[in-house]
């Protein structure tokens, strides 16, 4: 077995572990935690699947800036309260898990007979697997998506502002002109 | 000797479907929203397999914009969770049953 395969058989347990246990975990930022660990468990499922571009922005973007988001809005609407277990409709908690195994199972059928599980695919890639490569190709065929991406980072930004952006009560007669504006406080 | 594709692709199955029974299962909206981005990361893993397994980087490409489009949905979807939660004093997403305010 070779160290590949023996990183994978470590990561591949934790990866699902925690998954699930984010699923169980009723504290949000317990649950936001676990989540986080998922993210670089991927990440190193990246790096064995030669992409260390990907790794590192997995890193950097999901585990890095937007779990910092998640838990950033979880502490600021205190929200960090256990969830209730009351279940409004019967049955759906049971339906849920078992709809969701005959989703894998299909899947897994889907991938056995599509790919096969001793598929290993080529030694090397076509166009090398460095980052050299990877940005070859973004930045000669996919050059137009890419800024496509730029607007919409823009629009996001400015979505967040205008959606979150709370209108300012009308200012007292003469206070408040210096005062820091105040920081929205956790009920 | 290299790991076979299918074992992350397997994986990346499980996660996706952790992912479909927590959106299903939880009522907090963040967690629910959490689940959503477990999904993404399962759907993620499978298009950088397939990468590997067909030594093609358009893969990897698209799993970068897969990354951008999720950190703008993360943004957005926060702030409505974080504009909905100074209106009603609530993530639960039984609360908001209604299309307004």
């Amino acid at each position: 077995m070779s160290a590949e395969q023996i990183a994978f058989w470590v990561f591949a347990p934790i990866s699902v572990g925690s998954a699930i246990g984010m699923l169980l975990q009723r504290n949000a930022v317990h649950a936001a935690l676990l989540l986080v660990v998922n993210l670089v468990t991927v990440a190193v499922f990246y790096l064995m699947l030669d992409a260390p571009f990907l790794f590192a922005v997995q890193i950097i973007v999901y585990a890095g800036a937007i779990m910092v988001l998640f838990l950033f809005v979880i502490m600021l609407l205190g929200v960090d309260r256990e969830e209730a277990l009351l279940e409004p409709l019967r049955w759906q908690r049971t339906g849920a898990v078992v709809l969701g195994l005959a989703v894998l199972a299909e899947l897994v059928t889907a991938i056995h007979a599509g790919v096969g599980f001793a598929a290993r695919g080529p030694a090397v890639f076509a166009e090398g697997a460095s980052t050299r490569a990877l940005a070859r190709t973004l930045f000669r065929s996919y050059l137009l998506p890419f800024e496509a991406t730029s607007v919409l980072l823009i629009v996001a930004a400015v979505a967040a502002m205008v959606l979150a952006h709370r209108k300012a009560p009308a200012p007292p007669a003469e206070a408040a002109t210096t005062e820091p504006e105040e920081l929205e406080v956790a009920p | 000797m290299r790991t076979p594709v299918a074992y992350f692709l397997v994986v990346s199955a499980a996660l996706f479907t952790i992912g479909t029974v927590g959106v299903l299962v939880r009522r907090n909206a963040l967690v629910m929203f959490m689940s959503v981005e477990l999904q993404l990361n399962g759907v993620n893993l499978a298009l950088v397999a397939f990468s590997r397994l067909h030594g093609d980087l358009t893969g990897q490409v698209l799993t970068f914009f897969s990354l951008v489009v999720a950190a703008a949905e993360v943004v957005v979807g926060l702030a409505i969770i974080v504009s909905v939660f100074r209106r009603r004093r609530t993530a639960n997403v039984d609360d908001l049953a209604e299309l307004r305010w």
